[in-house]
This record gives structure tokens, sequence and C-alpha cells, in this order.
């Protein structure tokens, strides 16, 4: 009798070429999809050059793209994004997404259908765990792990023991999948599932929209996690309907499967969440938020950058407008979210009511460019990451939030939700 | 190898050792100049070849970038000790070759400005200041081979060349 294992075991059983696998054993894996950003490839260039590889393994198995410093914002950064796109060209691989064909990696990978339920992939950024909501295995590596893989076709992975985190009841109006992964993040901490796999399941799973799990799922690296999941299922199934670019590998885990910690929350009466700074685990309920004045709202990123997450947004924001004091920047998160935001109003929307919708890009995210804060600014955020400096001066303040809240709190100035407005 | 310890405090991220408008210039003895510049923009200043950051938990969360223990072993400091590590940090810090130790003991008995030695290969450090001698969690066998490989690079490159 085989061992029951989680998802998380069987997809890194499988690519190890080994019938099971258990948590804390060494294996090596090869990776369906190998990716890098124009931060991190440049470095794994270096090292894929310095270990002696001329080829990559496979193109067809990688992408680059560049998202962090798109467009190029100074002769430094122009100078990266030529090396990778130099490289790209040179390697043969076509997985390079140019600008206004491509977007924010961890938005176009699944929308594309490149990463597939079932799948290992490794990238070098750290919210490569965005995947996991197709129910694959993705994870974040540096640079020199990724040149490595470039060069070798394989990489080495602890197996990560899992997490079991099961949410019951229906969300809120003005609730989503991000605020059920900040309260999770709050509950256990930002090194709560440090080095593991966080398995999200549950009745309010079952009917959570795949942008959402994508949302969830992205942010387990704030909890400290290898990875997140969401084991495949009818919603799954259909998402990769007509998507899927390689025949899916529906997995599940057994039902006796063993997890370091099994937690179960009745999420009926949830509020949206509101992360404050410096961490994205010092969160609080919005009520408890409420009326702290902005400076600046972003909505977009590889959290909350998808079509769904913009009609959230401009359902509050039409007909009314963003505040004087606030600075509401747009960037949705991938050229084909752009262009069916576009085809469905949402920029229209967005523009009269007094936002900048900019390109696809990371940009102010990562403090990187496109809207970076001065000391003393705050920023109403729907990504990831509220660290010191996260998103400019060290003295500027992140609150991160779902896209309702962020498109109430730029209408009203400060935080708060849809239900306070008018 | 022996060095002062300078004390951070639990959960120092990625983008506090490192910001991200820094990134466009990825040359270690640029990256040297801005280590730890959210935590204080004068931090290196006070650095000398050698020391060495003792940390609490979950030291280098956040991205992958690697410019952070580049940019930690770039401005001098010769070994990170902490009660533990975010894992990305942890893989690159052994791929880039920047000492780690996860040593909660060591963590405890040390102050800000201790002369601190270390073993590698033996997993021990001592509080020369103190004179306490302390035995770090042990590297997997397979990581230490990469280690002795002299990082990852070396490691593929071996493995390449066997290949071929």
């Amino acid at each position: 009798m085989a061992r029951p294992m989680t998802i998380t075991e069987k997809i890194l059983a499988r690519h190890a070429g080994a019938t099971e696998v258990k948590p804390g054993q060494f294996v090596n894996v090869r990776p369906d999809v190998v990716m890098a950003n124009d931060i991190t490839a440049p470095l794994a260039i270096d090292a894929f050059l310095a270990s002696g590889a001329s080829r990559v393994f496979d193109p067809a198995r990688v992408a680059l793209v560049p998202s962090h410093w798109a467009p190029p914002k100074d002769i430094l950064s122009a100078e990266l994004v030529h090396k990778m796109r130099t490289f790209a060209r040179d390697q043969g691989i076509e997985g390079f997404y140019e600008m206004g064909r491509g977007g924010i990696e961890h938005v176009i990978l699944p929308e594309e259908g490149v990463v597939v339920p079932g799948d290992v992939v490794l990238g070098a950024d750290s919210h490569t765990c965005t995947y996991g909501g197709v129910g694959c295995f993705s994870t974040g590596v540096g640079s020199t792990d990724l040149g490595c893989a470039l060069a070798t076709g394989e990489t080495w992975l602890r197996v990560p023991e899992s997490i079991r985190f099961e949410f019951n009841g229906s969300l809120g109006r003005y609730v989503s999948g991000k605020d059920l992964i900040l309260f999770a993040i709050g509950q256990i901490g930002c090194d709560g599932a440090r080095y593991q796999a966080m398995e999200f399941v549950g009745e309010t799973l079952e009917s959570l929209p795949m942008y959402q799990r994508l949302t969830m799922c992205n942010m387990a690296i704030e909890a400290g996690g290898k990875s997140g999941i969401v084991p495949p299922d009818a919603v799954t199934r259909a998402y990769e309907d007509g998507r899927a670019r390689r025949e899916p590998v529906y997995l599940e885990s057994d039902g006796d499967s063993e997890y370091t910690a099994r937690y179960t929350w009745d999420v009926s009466g949830l509020e949206p969440q509101v992360a404050c700074p410096f961490l994205p685990s010092n969160t609080k309920p919005i009520s408890e938020a409420k009326g702290l004045e902005m400076d600046q709202v972003f909505i977009g990123s590889c959290t909350n950058g998808r079509l769904e997450d913009l009609e959230a947004a401009a359902e509050v924001l039409r007909g009314r407008r963003v505040h004087d004091r606030i600075r509401c920047i747009v960037l949705p998160g991938s050229d084909r979210v752009w262009r069916a935001a576009e085809k469905a109003g949402l920029v229209a929307i967005f523009v009269e009511a007094g936002c900048s919708v900019g390109p696809s890009s990371c940009g102010p995210c990562l403090g990187g460019h496109l809207g970076v804060l001065s000391a003393g600014e705050r920023c109403a955020a729907t990504s990831n990451r509220n660290f010191r400096g996260r998103m400019g001066h060290r003295d500027a303040e992140t609150y991160l939030v779902n896209p309702h809240i962020a498109a109430a709190t730029a209408v009203a100035g400060h935080l708060c939700s849809p239900d306070d407005l008018d | 190898m022996s060095g002062r310890a300078h004390i951070v405090g639990d959960h120092i991220d990625t983008d506090v050792i490192i910001p991200a408008g820094r990134l466009n210039d990825p040359r270690p003895e640029v990256l040297a100049r801005y280590c730890m510049e959210n935590l204080d923009p004068k931090w290196v200043e006070g650095v000398s070849q050698g020391d060495v950051i003792v940390a609490g938990l979950n030291f280098g969360c956040g991205s992958s970038r690697e410019h952070a223990p580049i940019s930690i072993k770039a401005c001098g400091i010769s070994a990170v000790i902490a009660r533990n590590f975010a894992r990305i940090f942890f893989r690159n810090a052994i791929n880039i070759g920047l000492p780690i130790f996860e040593c909660p003991e060591a963590v405890d008995a040390t102050e800000d400005g201790d002369v601190v030695s270390f073993d590698m290969g033996a997993g021990t450090i001592t509080n020369e200041t103190k004179g306490l001698t302390f035995q770090a969690e042990p590297f997997p066998e397979f990581m230490l081979g990469i280690m002795e490989a002299g990082g990852l690079v070396e490691y593929t490159k071996h493995k390449l060349t066997n290949a071929s």
C-alpha cells in the first residue's frame, strides 16, 4: 500500500521519476516551465554562461518576461532588458513577451495556458507561487538556480511539508480571495508557512473563480510558503478548456495525507482585510482601518491585475470621481487584460473618474517606477508587499487591499469600503 | 574568519536589504553601497571587512532577488547567523557562496559589536568576546556538495563536463 500523498507530493514524485516522495526529501526534478524576468534574468544569464553552457535545455520550455522595468525606466534598466531580449533571440526562445504582447509574467503564463495543472514550474521571481492557482507546483528561486536550470533542465528541491487551509461559508459582497489570503497570513504570520506548501480547500474555494485562486496562491510567499496550491476541480477544468497548451494532469490529495497543520475557518462574516505597514501579516478588517488618509491608490500587479479585478474597481469608480488628493494609477496586468478592459469600457470608466491608466508593468509595486512614493506618502495598493521602502521612500507606507477597497479609497481619499461611499 | 556582530531584528526582508530602486545596476560593488539602506541609510558605513550579521527569524524574506545576498557579501559581511532564513534567500546565499548559519543559541548570546568567528566546515560559531562556541544546524550532505564545489555554478559546470 503506497503512502498517502498530498497533491504537492504527487506532482513532485512524477517529476522526480519516483513513485513516492516524502517531506524533507531532496529530489531532482525536471521543470515543465522555467521563467525569469528583467531583474532576475540578466544575472541568470551570467550564471548560465559561467556554467559553461551554450544552449538552453529546451527553448520551448523557457519564458522570459520584461515586466519589472517595463518600459525601461533609464539607461541601466534598458541595458538589462536588452541583455535579456538578445539572449532570448540568440537562443530561439519564443516565450519572450515584449511589451504590447506581454505584461506581468504571473498574469500571462496562466492566462496563455503556458503553465497547466500538474506542472512543476521554476521561476526567478518570488511570486512564481501564483501558478498554484491552476493546480500545479510552482516556486520561486534566485538567478543562479535559474541560470543552472536553463543549462541542465533540472533543479533540486526539498519536498515541502504541506499545511491545509480549509475555508467554509460564503463571502460577503466586497470580500474576495485577496481577503482570504490576507486573513490567513494575519493568522499564521509572515513566516507561518516557511518552507511549506499551502493547500487551499473548502466549500468557499469550490465556488471561488480562478482569478481569485491565483491571487491567493500569489501571496503564499508572504507567509513564507514555498508554494500555494488549489487542487483542481470543475472551475479549473473549465478554465483550462481551450487554454492549456499542453495536456493538463489533474491530481488531488489523498484523504489521509499528512499535514503539519490544518486550519479551518468559517469566513461567512469576514470583512475585507487591510494589511498595514510594514508586513503583509499586519492585517485588520477594513472597519478598523477606515478613515486613514491616502495619497496614492494603485490598482494592478500580479496579485490583482486581472480583468475581473479591474471590473471590481470599475464597478465602484463608474460615475464617480477620484478624490482631489489622490493619484490613482491603474495598470492592467497584461496586454490581453488591457485590450479586454478597453473593449469592456473599463478604461473609459477609469479615465473619466480621473485615474491614470498606464502600461502593463510591475512598476509601482516594487517602487521601481510609474508611481514611486515620497517620504510621508501613503498608498492603498492591490499588490502583495508593504515592507519598509517597498514602494519608494523608507518613510512611505503601503496598505494592501482588494480592488473594491482600493477603488472606494480612491473616491473617498481615505481607506474605506464601497458601502461607505455616498 | 572573524569580525564584529551587527545585530538586526526579525523578518528582515529583501526590500530592506536592497531596495528595488537599486537593482538597475547589479554590479556587486554598486549593490554594496546600498546594503540595508531601508534599515538605516548609513548602515554600510559601520561595516568592516569580515563583520557578521546576527539576525532573528525569517531573515531574507520577500523577493527572490539574488542582489540581496550579493550586496551583503560585497559590502564586506563574511557570514549571516540567524534564528532561521526565508527559503529563497537560503538557496541564494549557498549558491553565491555567502556563508550562513542557523543557530538561535548564538543569536541569543551575541550582542552588537561582539567579535564572532566561524568555521564553515565544522558548522561552529564562536563568540570571541564572551568565549562561547555554538554548533549551528548542519547542512544536508547534498548541499555541502554544492558548497564544496564552490557554489552552484561550479557544481553545474562539473555536471555538464561529466555528461559530455
